[in-house]
C-alpha cells in the first residue's frame, strides 16, 4: 500500500493522518508535509497514526530530524493511535521516552 | 529449508521484499511484533544496498534468501558490485542521530539492535550479508 497523507486544522492544532506504510519511497511527502504546517505559520502538529501501518528508518528520521525543535518548543509534536508494530519500532530506539505518543487525539492535545 | 526471491534494486521493491519476508516468517509461530522487527531490519539493510551501493540501477538485481533450521534464522542478501559492508560503520548513537537532525544510522541501529549476528562475505563477485536471528526464547 502506498502512504497517503491528509491535513486537517483544529484551532491551532494541524492533525496529519498518515495511512499506509511510512518507508524509503514515503517519507519525504511527510516531511514536506510538516514543513507546511511550518511554513503556515502551525506550531502545534498531531500524528494520526491510527492507519499507519509500517515504519523503517527514513520515516523514523522524519520524527527524529525535529525532535529538538521539539524538545526547543518551536515545534510541538505528539503521535497517537499507533498499532503495538509500529510502536515497537519506535521503542526500540528509545523514541518513546523522547515523543509523546498515545493512544486518541484527546489524550494528544494536551500534551502540546 | 531455503526461500528465495531475486528483485531488481528499485525502491519500489522494497515493498515486494517485505512481503516476501512476512510470507516466509507467517510459516513460524512468531509474535507480530517480532516479526515485524525481522521485516524492519531486512528492509533496512535492502535498502542500504539499493540506495547507497546500487544508486536505485534497476538493471541490478538483489537476491534474499531465508534458511529456516528449527529456531534459528539465517537472512542472506546477496549482491553483486561495490561492497558495502555495514559491519564496518559505527553505529551511531540516537543522541547524535537527532543532533545532526538526519537520519543516516537509524537503520542500523535498528539492525543491530534486532538481529543477533551480521557477518558480511565476498565470495566469487558475489557480496552475502549474512543476518542471523534465533526464535529461541
Amino acid at each position: 500500500m502506498q502512504m497517503e497523507l491528509k491535513t486537517q486544522k483544529e484551532g491551532d492544532f494541524y492533525i496529519i493522518k498518515i495511512k499506509g506504510e511510512l518507508e524509503a519511497s514515503s517519507s519525504v511527502q511527510l516531511d514536506d508535509a510538516i514543513q507546511d504546517v511550518i511554513d503556515q505559520g502551525g506550531s502545534k502538529i498531531l500524528f494520526d497514526c491510527l492507519e499507519l501501518s509500517y515504519i523503517s528508518s527514513p520515516g523514523i528520521g522524519v520524527f527524529t530530524s525535529r525532535i529538538e525543535d521539539h524538545e526547543e518548543g518551536t515545534l510541538s509534536m505528539a503521535l497517537f493511535g499507533m498499532n503495538d508494530k509500529v510502536f515497537n519500532v519506535f521503542k526500540i530506539l528509545g523514541l518513546d521516552k523522547l515523543l509523546p505518543i498515545v493512544t486518541t487525539k484527546d489524550e494528544a492535545k494536551p500534551l502540546i | 529449508m531455503t526461500q528465495k526471491i531475486r528483485v531488481s534494486c528499485s525502491k519500489s521493491n522494497l515493498k515486494t521484499i517485505r512481503d516476501f519476508v512476512n510470507s516466509v516468517l507467517g510459516e513460524h509461530e512468531i509474535p507480530d511484533k517480532e516479526m515485524n522487527l525481522i521485516i524492519v531490519a531486512i528492509d533496512e539493510v535492502c535498502s542500504n544496498l539499493i540506495i547507497h551501493s546500487h544508486s536505485c540501477n534497476s538493471a541490478d538485481e538483489l537476491e534474499i534468501r531465508i534458511t529456516s533450521e528449527s529456531e534459528n534464522l539465517v537472512f542472506e542478501i546477496i549482491d553483486q558490485g561495490e561492497i558495502f559492508n555495514i559491519t564496518d560503520y559505527s553505529v551511531p548513537t540516537m543522541e547524535k542521530v537527532i543532533k545532526n537532525k538526519k537520519n543516516g544510522g537509524i537503520g542500523l541501529i535498528l539492525v543491530k539492535k534486532i538481529m543477533d549476528r551480521i557477518q558480511i562475505e565476498k565470495n566469487e563477485g558475489l557480496n552475502v550479508c549474512r543476518l542471523y536471528k534465533s526464535l529461541a526464547r
